[in-house]
């Protein structure tokens, strides 16, 4: 998929917003003693409806502004993010899935290796304190929290790129459907 | 492109994990929290709704259990009130005798601010707020609520800063426990408050000896300190949390003492930095 200057400009405002969103306000809302994390839920809807550069594009300046944002050691969101972006992107370009339970997938895929890769790198730079096993429990009610989040997510951001997802798997096989010789109402 | 970003994004890292803190990327971080600031604010103020009506269902769910624990936490405290009474009027006539000047958090001057974001992960226990150098905050100062102990200052700019929590792993307080027992009182009893990373709801006091013994409910302080060489960034007796639970190790000469954090370091939207020591407690401090 190209990328035009139009859906590039988007994607930037989609990443300002979604980080600003994140930092001013869902990182201070507490469910059941965890926070959700928007980040890897929009790079991954990104890296499924515009693909592999699109997703690594958007992974790693979302990653950089949070890291930015925060005073957070530069570089680790970025890296994190990207591959992400990436991975979610590349499956849509060998996998093109399109059923729609898809995103949860991905999304549960997606925070899980953002939050397992950070808790990676930060062991790699070095950690003074000792970590309980409750980091464990942590992780997965982010997981868990972040699944029932996907799909709005998803949506939210569709919606927002629509007019440039030429490449929407949904949309390509409702049009191959009714004007491909699919329909019963052509084939008659 | 994914090389050159991957590329660029370990050169970030490299670079920022081995400059000072006043080195060019750290800077250049200043400023954007400085940019950024008023856009948080902005936001942190158009979605404040959002947040107060998910934290009323957090609070709806926590309210029983917590209601019971307080009446419990009331009625000892009330038993604990009456003793202290007393022993507070002894230690004002010791201190009066040993002519201790502790002013505590007396001697700093508070500045309020609000809460403007916040770190998504459990690595980073980092806050941000709305009041920077212009406000006199600084590096290093300590961060208070109602309830406790919440931080310190890790980085200004202009109009805002970072807060680093006491639940952050690079965090560390020197504390005592108040009222020890009785076979501990000739030297106290004090030790390191660090974080478990993982569990915010559980700190731990590092560097207890084995022979002190300390029970659930004994309440911890900031120890502070007034030496020249080594002054504490913290002002004695901030409260920071109470003990839940002593883990006595065999094979370690310390004990392990898991405290739970006055301050409910989870829904923070106000806190208080400790800044500048008032004029008249400074030229007290100094004075010999």
């Amino acid at each position: 998929m190209t990328l035009s200057p139009q859906l590039l400009g988007r994607l930037a405002v989609l990443a300002l917003a979604a980080g600003l969103l994140q930092v001013a306000a869902v990182s201070q809302v507490s469910v059941l003693g965890v926070r959700a994390d928007l980040t890897p839920l929009v790079v991954m809807s990104v890296g499924l409806l515009c693909g592999s550069v699109a997703g690594a594009l958007v992974g790693f300046g979302l990653g950089l502004f949070t890291d930015a944002a925060l005073l957070q050691t530069l570089g680790i969101s970025s890296l994190i993010l990207l591959t992400v972006g990436y991975a979610a992107g590349r499956l849509r370009e060998l996998r093109d899935p399109a059923h729609a339970l898809t995103p949860i997938a991905v999304g549960v895929a997606g925070t899980a290796t953002a939050a397992v890769g950070f808790s990676f790198m930060q062991f790699l730079l070095g950690v003074d304190a000792p970590v309980s096993l409750l980091l464990i429990r942590e992780i997965l009610a982010t997981i868990v929290l972040n699944a029932i989040l996907a799909l709005p997510v998803y949506a939210l951001v569709r919606r927002v790129l629509l007019p440039f997802l030429p490449g929407d798997p949904r949309r390509r096989r409702r049009r191959a459907y009714m004007t491909g010789g699919l329909s019963p109402i052509s084939r008659a | 492109m994914l090389a050159l970003l991957v590329a660029l994004s370990l050169t970030l890292l490299t670079a920022y994990f081995g400059e000072p803190a006043g080195g060019a990327l750290h800077a250049l971080q200043r400023g954007v929290l400085q940019v950024l600031a008023p856009i948080q604010e902005g936001a942190g103020v158009a979605l404040k709704p959002v947040r107060d009506l998910a934290g009323w269902f957090g609070d709806t769910l926590h309210a029983r259990s917590e209601r019971d624990e307080l009446l419990r936490e009331r009625d000892a405290l009330r038993q604990e009130v009456i003793s202290n009474e007393s022993a507070a009027a002894d230690n004002q006539r010791l201190r009066r005798l040993l002519e201790l000047d502790r002013a505590g958090i007396s001697a700093y001057q508070p500045v309020t601010a609000t809460v403007i974001g916040r770190s998504p992960t459990v690595w980073y226990s980092t806050l941000t707020i709305d009041r920077g150098s212009v406000d006199g905050v600084r590096v290093d100062q300590p961060v208070v609520n109602g309830d406790g102990l919440v931080g310190k200052i890790t980085a200004v700019s202009h109009g805002a800063a970072q807060v680093t929590l006491v639940t952050d792993h690079t965090s560390g307080v020197s504390a005592r426990v108040v009222a020890p027992r009785v076979a501990d009182r000739a030297n106290g009893v004090y030790g390191v408050v660090q974080t478990a990373i993982g569990n915010p709801q559980d700190l731990l006091l590092n560097f207890v000896s084995r022979t002190s013994q300390l029970s659930r409910g004994d309440r911890v302080v900031t120890a502070g300190s007034r030496s020249n060489r080594l002054e504490s960034l913290f002002p004695a007796g901030i409260p920071i949390g109470v003990v839940t639970r002593v883990d006595d190790e065999e094979l370690s000469q310390y004990q392990r003492v898991h405290i739970r954090p006055f301050a409910d370091l989870q829904r923070l939207n106000f806190v208080q930095v400790l800044t500048r020591p008032a004029a008249g407690a400074a030229a007290r401090a100094q004075s010999p």
